[in-house]
């Protein structure tokens, strides 16, 4: 035998269940008075630098329904394209948001700044974008994805350009509505169904 | 600024098949195409960090933060306690820990969640914490209840408390449950058999932890949570095909 790697094995995901509202964004339940508030209700704090936007959807399952019950991470770097806690880095961008689908129709809303063009550690120059989270009841393992913007230049963007089926690549760019509003939908499944990364 | 070398790539198959018909609810909620596997980036090498001011006096203690002291829960007092570390074993300081859980009879305060069993008037169901310097956690809670759940006529869930960790990176993210040694219904539940590796759900199984218990007062179970971790990164730091 060779020497073992001394390297741990991660602790499994499981599903976030029915009730992960009671956990993460207990309001949201109903549950108030542990906490003053629930955790990251938005990404910016007032003066925030940069163009303000609105972000709606809704997720759907396989069978087209529009689910009611998932709960969404998002994560993005500030108008110039820096993380908290890099050098510069707006301190009016937390950069994290949690937000769920209403209850009711299913849509989420994502007010926030549009993030900057971020360098990878190769010098590529990843479009602006903002990483999602979603976990659910039969989310077995929490699904992560991506949200562009439709006016961007993706062309030298490298995540999209591994995407080999090109049609593929619209499932992560948000378009603005005639109100103004990216429209974004995620598709667990069908025709439409969104590119999910493992990264 | 914290460590942001490449994450090490998540190994899919110590974790649950997202698409597994015994938990009928992932049929369609398991995406059918292949993930697009990719070296981590900036944008998962960073995450949300939270500092200790976040963290009320009472946030982890399920037995009295709902009525922030005024009354205890109903159930058998429980602490639940581990450490967070990554995968090269290095501890995981001042991450945020969150839990979620059933009161001592198997019943959800939430709307949605219909089960027989009462509401106690004292009892919340969420609690959270942040990691000390040395990754470790405690939580002080009521051993929460089993219940039924619709998936086949007869399913029910063991006992369990869900967790949801963070790391210090946003692709070190992970949400999981934590069993009870001992429990006979951990063997008959489909959402723990989504996980295909034994060996890996019985890293969900705290173990009685009697040491730590404390006589009259509490019993105390052990919880370790290893998360995502990085990759060396020497003599990496150039421009592509350099
Ligand atoms: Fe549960």
């Amino acid at each position: 035998m060779p020497q073992p790697l001394d390297i741990l094995v991660e602790t499994p995901s499981q599903t976030a269940g029915p009730y992960v509202h009671i956990g993460c964004i207990p309001s949201f339940a109903g549950i108030d008075g542990i906490y003053p508030q629930d955790l990251a209700e938005s990404p910016i704090a007032d003066g925030a630098k940069g163009e303000i936007i609105t972000i709606s959807g809704s997720i759907y399952d396989g069978t087209g329904w529009a689910m009611r019950d998932a709960m969404f991470e998002s994560w993005q770097a500030d108008a110039a394209g820096r993380y908290p806690g890099m050098d510069g880095a707006d301190p009016k961008v937390s950069g994290f948001c949690r937000f769920a689908a209403d209850k009711d129709s299913g849509e989420y809303t994502l007010r926030t700044v549009k993030p900057g063009a971020v360098q990878t550690r190769q010098g590529q120059w990843m479009a602006p974008h903002i990483s999602i989270w979603i976990v659910a009841r039969g989310i077995n393992v929490g699904l992560s994805t991506r949200i562009y913007f439709a006016e961007d230049d993706h062309s030298a963007d490298p995540l999209l350009s591994r995407i080999e089926h090109r049609p593929r690549v619209d499932t992560l760019i948000a378009v603005k509505d005639d109100q103004g509003i990216y429209r974004q939908d995620f598709h667990l499944q069908g025709d439409l169904e969104t590119v999910f990364l493992d990264l | 600024m914290t460590d942001t070398a490449p994450l090490m790539p998540r190994r899919r198959e110590v974790h649950p098949d997202p698409y597994d018909p015994a938990y009928k609810t992932s049929v369609t909620r398991s995406p059918k195409l292949p993930l697009l596997a990719l070296e981590s980036t900036p944008t998962e090498e960073t995450g949300p960090l939270f500092t200790h001011d976040l963290i009320g006096p009472l946030d982890n203690n399920l037995i009295v933060n709902f009525t922030q002291g005024k009354g205890l829960a109903v159930g058998e007092r429980i602490r639940v306690h581990g450490k967070v570390m990554d995968e090269q074993g290095r501890p995981v300081p001042n991450t945020l820990v969150e839990i979620w859980q059933a009161n001592a009879g198997g019943r959800y305060r939430h709307i949605k969640d219909t089960y027989f069993a009462p509401l106690d008037p004292n009892f919340g169901g969420c609690g959270r914490t942040l990691t000390d310097e040395d990754g470790s956690y405690e939580f002080m809670t009521v051993r929460p209840g089993a219940y039924p759940w619709p998936n086949r006529a007869n399913d029910w869930r063991p006992m369990h408390i869900h967790f949801s960790i963070f790391g210090h990176a946003f692709g070190q993210r992970l949400i999981s449950q934590m069993y009870f040694e001992g429990d006979p219904l951990i063997a008959r539940c489909p959402i723990v058999e989504t996980i295909k590796d034994r060996s890996q759900i019985e890293r969900l199984v705290a173990p009685l932890d009697m040491q730590n218990s404390r006589g009259m007062d509490y019993l105390a179970y052990r919880f370790d949570i290893v998360l995502r971790g990085r990759r060396q990164t020497r003599f990496e730091n150039k421009l592509e095909g350099m």
